[in-house]
């Protein structure tokens, strides 16, 4: 159903350009925080931790087209490891995030067992199950002790290492950003290869997959773990960015805000993530801004005008505008597909 | 007699890809023309064509008028039934009720309610399965099915697409022997798409050759059979 | 053993919501191969549109019906309107448009009629019913008698007129029902139409109960997403059937087992479990996939 291209081979001039151009990029998106307020590269935070959950559940919905509607629940566990750890234990804020991802893939993994029996609308619900059920569990009086119930857990803020002359808000950017790189290389790696591979034919071709002998099973319940993983490791870092997890902030709501985040962006696009990011995160501001009485209505305005003007989302205009453009530039870099 | 419907210069595409280059032929009352031609010719996308079902330029007239503009829905209602390539079943419905949205677009009730009794007729089997789910009759019954669904529009203009598909040769020729009585009895003009030019060219008296999405050679039915090309490579002697 | 009757009994009270909910997503399901998630927010909605009427002094059952219209229009306006121009846009695309309906109408109510609950009236006498033994609420006992007109309406509808037949056809074979000359576009408006109006009349039967906020249908239609589920989702009689079952279920459970703080995770659990073991629901077709 959408057009995926998973990094097409391109000529050396052109890769030689877009390392430039990515080089730039990162050096930009470096310098930003020393330009913004320190409320800002705290929302810009948010957008780098939203990108690397939105990368997980692309892996799950756009390249393995499996629907999860209750992502929200991974992320919340990944928080909730993350500030347990923390609060109880006592372990540095660095280290819970490897742990929060690995507690999510082992999750992911086991709750993708299941799902592989359902398909489609059946996986939906199953996993909206799932969205809905994560607070009332988290408000659960057996598990009180460690959740802190309704009340939540309030975590302190990192401060920078090695005397660092930075401010924390602007530590935790970096840290999240060298976190989010991490990932994206990771998740670059795995999806233009024989996974990604394999993981786009399972959605588009089910059983011509099976019988050219990927293990759908497996792939499947993997694609489950890895995307839980993702998810996960975003929601330990957006607990360390938040300071604070409560049960509340991770409702149905968040898995949907999800859901739109990566249908936005673009699905089965690794750039689509951050796209989708920065929608998510801001917004719901801008709808603000115009209307404080109604934000939200103001908010699906945007989202139903997205999904006119882009119904392959912002990476799918931007993959269809630059093809034009090239086009027009003149044929001699034709590529067609 | 004037033609009833006249095609020309008649181009259609499904997105970037080009199937008809600009076929000319006309269909005159009362008769039955036949469009001819190999598997991928063209012969179902310019059924598709006259329906507006696919993109098309050209002109198109029925009946004087030029149709080309008009939706699927609107064409229905000038009197053309299609007998679309698959059969185009209603599988969950009943026999009864695939019957009953043939004749959807009738404003005269009554007739209706008659013209179930006409088409039990033609094909008693039909009635014998009235009440069956669709998708559960036999290939053969489902064509039936198809046809009795055209006919239910009591249309001026009935557009076939191989009738003959994938159905065992005795009811191929039932279903022939009633297209013909239909034409006769009716005074239906019938515009057949078949593979099987055999068959097509004894029930045709009119014929068009279609290759790559031109018309190649048309004709009566008769001339048709007697080109030295058409008997070697579509009738096989 | 009293109480447990009234437990069930109050389980076919709300399971008769569900179904009414349910059967709506399914209109849109089958046409469409869709969910609806701004249903139960239209159903919102409209409730509110009933209660702007009653308070303004209409009778109760003018109200109720011009209700039913105007959300049969609405329904009808957003299918024409909004749904369309994404028709052929790609499936998740179409329900980021669902989702931005709802979030839409959820705060349009709560910006107009603010986020505090209203009480919506009752048509049924406040006094308990008595029969045999037993008393029951006698807005419990309305609320099924109306679902059940309601469902009996629609089954006649479908079945017995040509509009109705018409309708199936263009969900069932949207090329085939062209080719017979029905207008698909307007058959798909038109379901949208009755969808809304069925949930205009759920919206109306619960508010009483639940009363009336901007977030009331939320867990609705959590409900009747999962009734229609384990009925089968292009199964209108297994999504009713579903519909009531849910509503037995939840309230039986939230009674007797674990109370009312897990009843909704604990239910859905449940559901997905007896999903793992019937995909294709409790009374729906089994999908032989061609290769």
């Amino acid at each position: 159903m959408m057009p995926a291209s998973p990094a097409t081979a391109a000529p050396t001039a052109s890769s030689k350009s877009r390392i430039i151009g990515l080089a730039a990029l990162l050096l930009a998106v470096c310098a930003l925080p020393f330009m913004v307020s320190n409320y800002h590269t705290f929302q810009l935070t948010l957008v780098l931790v939203y990108a690397i959950a939105l990368l997980g559940l692309n892996i799950l919905t756009g390249y393995n087209g499996q629907i999860s509607l209750g992502h929200g629940a991974f992320y919340a566990i990944g928080a909730y490891v993350a500030a347990i750890l923390m609060d109880k234990f006592g372990v540095p804020y660095w280290l819970t995030v490897p742990v929060a991802g690995v507690v999510c893939l082992a999750t992911g993994f086991l709750f993708g067992l299941p799902a592989l029996r359902l398909e489609g609308l059946y996986l939906a619900l199953a996993t909206f199950a799932l969205g809905v059920s994560m607070p009332q569990l988290l408000k659960d009086k057996h598990l009180e002790q460690w959740t802190g119930g309704v009340q939540g857990i309030v975590i302190i803020k990192p401060d920078p290492p090695f005397g660092l002359p930075i401010n924390p808000d602007q530590w935790l950017y970096y840290f999240t950003l060298a976190i989010l790189l991490l990932m994206f290389l990771l998740g670059w790696n795995l999806l233009r290869g024989r996974v990604g591979r394999s993981l786009i034919a399972i959605r588009d071709q089910p059983v011509a997959a099976e019988a050219m002998g990927v293990n759908s099973a497996l792939y499947k319940s993997l694609a489950f773990g890895v995307s839980a993983m993702y998810t996960g490791v975003a929601g330990a870092l957006g607990a360390i960015a938040v300071q604070f997890v409560a049960p509340d902030s991770f409702g149905i709501f968040l898995s949907i805000t999800f859901l739109v985040g990566i249908v936005i962006g673009g699905l089965a696009s690794i750039p689509g993530a951050i796209y989708g990011a920065i929608f998510i995160q801001f917004v719901p501001n801008i709808a603000d801004e115009i209307s404080k009485a109604a934000p939200w209505a103001i908010y699906g305005v945007f989202m139903i005008g997205f999904m006119y003007v882009m119904p392959v989302g912002v990476a799918g205009a931007i993959r269809i505008g630059w093809a034009r453009f090239r086009r027009k530039a003149g044929g001699s870099g034709h590529h067609p597909g | 007699m004037a033609a009833l419907l006249e095609v020309s210069n008649l181009h259609a595409a499904y997105g970037p890809t080009r199937v008809l280059h600009g076929i000319d032929f006309s269909l005159e009352e009362g008769s039955i023309t036949a469009l001819l031609g190999a598997n991928g010719a063209g012969k179902t996308t310019t059924l598709r064509a006259l329906c507006a079902m696919v993109q098309t330029s050209g002109e198109i007239s029925f009946g004087g008028a030029r149709i080309e503009a008009k939706a699927t829905e609107d064409i229905v209602r000038l009197g053309i039934a299609h007998v679309p390539d698959g059969r185009g079943t209603f599988v969950n419905l009943s026999t009864e009720e695939n019957l009953r949205l043939g004749a959807y677009v009738r404003k005269d009730k009554r007739a209706v309610e008659q013209d179930f009794e006409r088409i039990y007729a033609y094909f008693p089997r039909l009635k014998e399965r009235r009440h069956q789910q669709a998708g559960t009759l036999s290939g053969g019954e489902q064509q039936m099915l198809a046809v009795s669904r055209a006919l239910m529009l009591r249309p001026r203009l009935l557009l076939l697409d191989e009738p003959s598909f994938g159905l065992a040769p005795l009811i191929v020729r039932e279903i022939f022997d009633i297209m013909r009585a239909i034409n006769q009895s009716e005074k239906v003009s019938i515009l057949l798409v078949e593979q099987n030019a055999a068959m097509a060219l004894d029930l045709a008296d009119h014929a068009y050759l279609i290759e790559t999405g031109r018309v190649v050679l048309s004709g009566s039915a008769d001339e048709i059979k007697q080109n030295d090309a058409v008997r070697r490579s579509y009738l096989g002697y | 053993m009293d109480a447990f009757l009234n437990q069930v009994f109050a389980g076919l009270a709300t399971g008769g919501i569900y179904a009414s909910v349910a059967l709506a997503l399914v209109m849109i399901y089958q046409a469409t191969h869709l969910v609806n998630f701004a249903q139960g927010e239209l159903a919102m909605f409209s409730t509110y549109i009933a209660w702007t009427l009653i308070d303004a002094g209409m009778p109760y059952w003018a109200a109720f019906f011009l209700t039913v219209v105007i959300a049969f229009v609405l329904g009808v306006l957003i299918e024409r309107i909004i749904v369309r121009p994404v028709e052929r846009a790609p499936v998740l695309s179409v329900v980021v448009v669902f989702i931005g309906l709802l979030v839409i109408f959820n705060s349009l109510a709560g910006w107009i009629y603010s986020y505090t609950i209203k009480v919506f009236p009752s048509p049924f006498p406040k006094e308990p019913v008595h029969i045999g033994s037993h008393f029951f609420s006698a807005h419990q006992i309305g609320a099924v008698g109306v679902t059940l007109v309601v469902l009996g309406l629609l089954y006649a509808f479908f079945r017995y007129t040509p509009l109705g037949l018409a309708m199936r056809a263009a969900a069932q074979n949207p090329d085939s029902s062209r080719l017979v000359g029905i207008r698909v576009g307007w058959m798909l408006a038109l379901g949208w139409g009755l969808a809304s109006a069925i949930g205009a009349v759920a919206g109306m039967m619960v508010a009483p109960v639940v009363y009336l906020d901007p977030n009331m249908m939320a867990g609705i239609l959590l409900y009747a997403f999962a009734a229609a589920l384990v009925g089968g989702v292009d199964s209108p009689g297994g999504a009713v059937l579903g519909g009531f079952l849910v509503g037995v279920l939840e309230n039986l459970l939230g009674a007797y087992v674990i109370g009312n703080e897990l009843k909704l995770a604990f239910a859905l659990v449940l559901i997905v479990g007896v999903l793992v073991v019937r995909p294709s629901g409790l009374f729906g077709k089994v999908h032989v996939t061609r290769v």
